[in-house]
């Protein structure tokens, strides 16, 4: 079984993507960054291209930054990191409007990625897969196990950054977004975010299953062996981190060797 | 001086941002005059086949296209605008190379769009440096040109399809060189020193 296995991995070469997270305010990486031979660990598109040249396949850009000013704070940040890096790169945080996209599609961004105006108005995603095709738009969906009193334990949706629980449940909420027009789903769980001691595998696989379009992983991450498992037991298309990658714990390189190693299709 | 064509395809930043990376002067441009003077020519895109073939022809610049002579480079879309005809809103293209544009049918569970990064393999005579055989490029697509006499790289995913073309003057890629990383750069950049 194991060669079918392994067999069935080398006839589909798709790599599987490891994505570094940013969190951007007021135009600079937040979170402590330990990165080596770095002029300024906070300027974000000097460690974007640091990442790129270490391998990532892609990076995602969170910026939290509260503003009035956030629709041109983010196009700003869309075209210095453009300009810079050769890979592709998704931007998030506070995405809106129709309007707030398209200055973002016009300043370079690949993709732009929506988490609670989503769920607060599920038509955006129609509105911008119609607009800019489903390629460019990232579901991102915050979630927990959550005890139901006398139904079964079930995941459930968070918003605003995991501070607000809904009634709505992680498995509907996913699918209803694929039938929208999302490209990819960005699943955190909350449960297992900052724990380092593996991803939600068993929800990820369910989700993977579930649905047609990629599934990027986060929350959890904290050894190169837990990205194997993201990526076999959870079947998961890419997997992202932030943390472990900032401080400098695991290096893109090493934990693509240690993927391809372990017979998972990697970009080298 | 580069031209690069505008007829509105969606996101063609990214393209100009590389060129700009890699030093090359170049124009935006959707004037026949400038397209036709000029030493090279990319032709992006992103977007619908229907709808953009449309635009072309509502402005002339398909024919415009055809009766290039200098090196051309079509990109993603616009590879499978030169086809022959696209599933995709099943409508007759632009016929430089004869290929049919298909849509993924997936045959091992492979999801659609094709995204992420994927290996290219050189098909006999090419214009592409050694060095990109076997090399991860960065694909977004649900629509893919089958394999034929002018194919130069090929990608599996399920099935064996068209990386890269070549027939004359025109050159053509499926992935996006100006996302793939070096070796996208190095694909671009045997392009521009044709």
């Amino acid at each position: 079984m194991a060669i079918c296995h392994s067999t069935d991995q080398h006839s589909n070469m798709l790599a599987k993507r490891i994505i570094p997270c940013l969190d951007i305010k007021d135009g600079r990486t937040v979170k402590g960054v330990n990165f080596v031979a770095l002029r300024d660990a906070g300027d974000p598109v000097e460690l974007g291209a640091k990442y790129s040249e270490a391998g990532a396949d892609e990076l995602v850009f969170l910026d939290i930054t509260a503003t009035h000013e956030k629709r041109k704070t983010l196009a700003k940040l869309a075209r210095q990191i453009a300009g810079h890096l050769n890979i592709p790169f998704t931007i998030g945080g506070g995405i809106k409007a129709l309007e707030d996209v398209d200055v973002l599609l016009d300043s370079g961004a690949d993709k732009v990625s929506i988490n609670s105006a989503a769920v607060r108005r599920p038509e955006l995603i129609d509105e911008l897969a119609n607009g800019f095709g489903s390629q460019f738009v990232v579901v991102a969906v915050d979630a927990r196990i959550v005890s139901g009193g006398q139904a079964p334990d079930d995941w459930f949706i968070h918003l605003n950054g995991g501070r607000l629980k809904t009634e709505i449940k992680l498995f509907d909420w996913v699918k209803e977004a694929q039938e929208r027009g999302a490209g990819e789903i960005l699943f955190t769980s909350m449960d297992h975010d900052g724990t380092k001691a593996g991803f939600a595998l068993d929800a990820l696989a369910k989700m993977s299953d579930l649905l047609d379009i990629p599934i990027i992983a986060s929350g959890g991450a904290g050894k190169k062996d837990h990205f194997v498992d993201v990526f076999t037991h959870g079947k998961a298309d890419a997997g992202l981190a932030a943390s472990i990658f900032h401080f400098g714990e695991i290096g893109i390189g090493e934990l693509k060797q240690h993927l391809d190693a372990a017979n998972v299709p990697v970009r080298l | 001086m580069i031209s690069i064509i505008n007829y509105n395809a969606g996101n063609i930043r990214s393209v100009l941002f590389a060129l700009d990376r890699l030093g090359v002067d170049y124009q935006l441009t959707a004037d026949p005059k400038v397209i036709r003077g000029a030493d090279k020519v990319i032709f992006p895109g992103v977007g619908a086949a229907g709808s953009t073939m449309a635009h072309l022809r509502a402005t002339g610049l398909d024919e415009v296209i055809r009766g290039l002579t200098q090196p051309v480079f079509g990109i993603c879309v616009g590879m499978q605008l030169l086809c022959s005809h696209s599933e995709e809103n099943d409508v007759d293209c632009l016929g430089i190379f004869p290929d049919k544009v298909k849509k993924f049918r997936p045959v091992n569970g492979e999801k659609v769009p094709h995204m992420g990064w994927n290996t290219i393999h050189h098909n006999g005579d090419s214009w592409l440096s050694e060095a990109t055989d076997g090399e991860h490029c960065y694909y977004v697509h649900s629509y893919y040109v089958e394999t034929g006499a002018h194919t130069v790289a090929t990608t599996d995913y399920g099935i064996t399809f068209s990386a890269c073309l070549r027939k004359d003057n025109f050159y053509a890629a499926q992935f996006h060189p100006e996302k793939s990383a070096k070796a996208g750069e190095q694909i671009l950049s045997d392009f521009l020193t044709l």
